[in-house]
């Protein structure tokens, strides 16, 4: 009771100071509760947040900033509970179709404003990622690029060049595969890495908007733009291209094939640059290129958006969007995905990206060439049942390509089950 | 003064509950686990059956769809699956207890070091099933497990037992025998000690040896025994998700699920939260088990009316 009778008490106070737009200013000075609840689990992410929750409480010494970490797994089944009952003031969440139920369930706080009285500066280029139903529903704090990583060294002994095309790549891939060696290291144990290859096989072959459109059940899963698809994917599977046994192994467990130069690349998000560096290559061995064209469609890219949000049963929320201010401003973005935090690309288009090699590239490659769009990623696009069941046929199909069409039946099955 | 009065009340005009006490007594010990096991259990399952006939993804309202939810399931391939791998669980499973038997009967003598020998093939059973599921995980990987090291050393093709739909089910369910024997085992050790040496030794007299002897004379009295192992078995085999879960995770490309799998997955998985579906998917469960439940409830009803 008292400390119902404190929370509120403290809400009514920080809602009396700083009413509104006067949050603009953002270095007025906060009192009260913030209660952050975070899913940055992992060591190098859990750092860089309890930093700035550190670094906001310096700025506001009045404040009582609450920073509850949970495991960031269990996270995507907490987040319920979370939400519902004594919710806290700022969570973590993930962009695009991923904020659907939660919207839809009026559990999200509506923060258009936000974006339209200029409180957010450098935010248009991801306004898109956390625009639903035509309002903002929160804020990106950090995203990555996804592209082949390939060894380096590998490529030089066979003397192959980064591929453009999709022929150039199946031209390197054949002589990879002569060599006795795999071009591909992957790990489907746990689906999503599928998904990962058909987004860019997808966006390749039909292109950005097809892609999407198959993403929001417009498009019949046994359509021929589909079916050519996976006839693209099929000439990799079929020369041998992926590591045997995938469907056993984690992504990271995969990595040990590119680790050990068994498998020359790896078709994954920019976080496995750290686990490929910790295994002891250096950065003359490893490098990135972006994903070859197919059709002549303009490029469509991988890039995944970790956001913060604000209950809408949260109890400070003044104090709760003064932090999304903070955490999206552009130097914090840049401090926050810095190699010695996040190591990941800011959301803030005034923010400078860490001098890294695969930053950088990746930076360039999503600003300049990736005039299709930005896709979050299948498990992201997709309603969630749709997603589990996409993906389980994409592994199924890898394994074996002759199931594709009782695949494609079940999935379109679903489809018209799911979408309504 | 007072207990005076209540002293001489006492005898003549009894309380309520001082004339009903014997009746009721039973009762009020009985009430807390009454109380309990109705919010926890009984409840729950009515509560299962009515969030069965809605669709409900937890958070927004239900929506009623009657029989929907059943219907689908009857031509849902993933239910199919799952309730086959049910059926290869509980019928694999019950190797169990041959094999249980096979050890007590070995492990049933008088050597010296033999309690250790005992608490080595009881040991299984005290790891966690997510050790035993980690463990079998690594025995049985494509490239560096210690089946397929054995199965190249011998001159035979290596073979990714979890990754092949055909064989994953059958390697989980090894795995899970495993602890699995070593509990029988134990029921049937505990069941050899009763066996009566005076029996045996009139059969003996009487010519009974070997497989005989177990049949005839051992085996029927170690009925309880059996009967027991049989129904934590059967339970275990219904009960089948830690190792399911940490072995597979229900793949490759769900060949795996058993029916409680695909309830978690539906109802509570990171894609899950069809909760009407997953509560329709626990009611089939439910009458599953209470098949094999009331059948056993019903076996000791009547063994109990035997003995009387």
């Amino acid at each position: 009771m008292t400390f119902n009778l404190k929370t509120t008490l403290a809400a009514l106070a920080a809602g009396t100071m700083l009413a509104g737009p006067a949050l603009a200013d953002g270095h007025a000075k906060l009192s009260g509760e913030l209660r952050i609840m975070s899913d940055m689990s992992n060591p190098a992410p859990r750092a860089a947040m309890e930093g700035l929750a550190a670094e906001f409480g310096a700025m506001h010494p009045d404040l009582n900033i609450e920073l509850e970490i949970v495991d960031r797994e269990a996270w995507k089944t907490q987040i319920r509970n979370a939400l519902t009952a004594n919710a806290p003031d700022v969570i973590n969440w993930y962009a695009a179709n991923r904020m659907g139920p939660y919207v839809s369930a009026g559990l999200f706080e509506d923060i258009s404003d936000m974006y339209e009285d200029g409180s957010l500066p450098g935010l248009d280029a991801v306004k898109g990622a956390m625009t639903l139903d035509g309002k903002q529903w929160g804020v990106p704090y950090t995203y990555y690029q996804w592209g082949i990583y390939y060894r380096e060294d590998m490529f030089k002994d066979l003397g192959l060049v980064e591929p453009v095309t999709f022929d150039d790549e199946l031209a390197n891939c054949q002589k990879i595969v002569d060599s006795g060696k795999k071009c591909y290291a992957i790990g489907t144990k746990f689906l999503w890495t599928a998904g990962g290859w058909f987004d860019y096989m997808n966006m390749r072959t039909n292109g950005f908007d097809f892609h999407m459109e198959l993403a929001r059940g417009e498009v019949a899963w046994t359509d021929d733009r589909v079916k050519e698809t996976f006839a693209n994917w099929r000439k990799i599977i079929d020369m041998g291209g992926y590591i045997d046994d995938h469907q056993s192994y984690s992504w990271q467990e995969a990595l040990k094939f590119m680790t050990d130069g068994d498998a020359a690349s790896y078709l994954i998000g920019n976080f496995a640059v750290p686990h490929l560096r910790e295994a002891g290559l250096d950065d003359t061995q490893i490098d990135f290129y972006q994903f070859p064209t197919i059709a002549d469609v303009p490029q469509g890219e991988d890039a995944p958006t970790d956001t913060f949000h604000i209950p809408a049963n949260a109890s400070n929320k003044d104090n709760a969007r003064a932090f999304l201010q903070f955490v999206t401003s552009a130097d914090v973005q840049t401090k926050l995905n810095g190699g010695d935090a996040l190591g990941q690309l800011p959301v803030n288009a005034a923010s400078s990206v860490d001098a890294d090699e695969f930053l950088e590239q990746g930076f360039e490659m999503l600003s300049n060439n990736a005039k299709g769009g930005v896709a979050q990623f299948f498990d992201r696009d997709f309603p969630a049942e749709m997603a589990s069941m996409g993906m389980e046929g994409l592994q199924e199909f890898m394994v074996f390509p002759d199931n594709l069409d009782d695949i494609l039946v079940r999935l379109e099955e679903a489809r018209g089950r799911i979408y309504k | 003064m007072t207990s005076l009065a209540t002293d001489t009340n006492t005898p003549h005009q009894k309380g309520w509950y001082r004339r009903n006490e014997i009746k009721l007594t039973p009762w009020l010990f009985l009430l807390p686990g009454i109380l309990f096991f109705s919010v926890y259990v009984i409840v729950p399952i009515f509560q299962s059956f009515w969030i069965s006939f809605h669709e409900w993804d937890g958070l927004g309202e239900k929506v009623f769809v009657g029989f929907d939810n059943y219907e689908r399931l009857a031509s849902d391939r993933k239910f199919e699956v799952s309730f086959w791998n049910n059926l290869k669980w509980l019928f694999m499973y019950l190797l169990a207890i041959p094999a249980g038997l096979f050890i007590a009967l070995l492990l049933n003598q008088k050597v010296w070091g033999i309690r250790l020998y005992k608490s080595m093939f009881f040991f299984p059973f005290v790891l966690s099933q997510v050790v035993v599921g980690l463990v079998f995980s690594w025995f049985y990987l494509p490239r560096e497990g210690l089946l397929n090291a054995v199965l190249v050393m011998v001159g035979m093709e290596p073979v990714n037992v979890l990754g092949h739909p055909d064989t994953a089910t059958y390697g989980i369910i090894a795995a899970g025998l495993w602890p699995q024997t070593a509990y029988c085992m134990i029921l049937y050790l505990t069941g050899l000690n009763a066996v009566d040496p005076e029996q045996v030794e009139a059969a003996r007299l009487d010519g009974a040896k070997g497989l005989k002897m177990l049949w005839y004379v051992i085996l029927p009295q170690l009925r309880p025994a059996t009967f027991i192992a049989f129904v934590v078995t059967i339970i275990g085999a219904l009960r089948s998700f830690d190792l399911i879960s940490v072995m597979t995770n229900g793949g490759p490309f769900g060949s795996t699920r058993v029916l409680s799998f695909f309830m978690f997955e539906e109802s509570l998985s990171e894609f899950g939260f069809r909760m009407g579906y997953g509560a329709a998917i626990a009611v089939v469960l439910f009458m599953l088990m209470l098949c094999f439940i009331g059948y056993f409830l019903w076996s000791m009803y009547q063994e109990e009316k035997g003995a009387h």
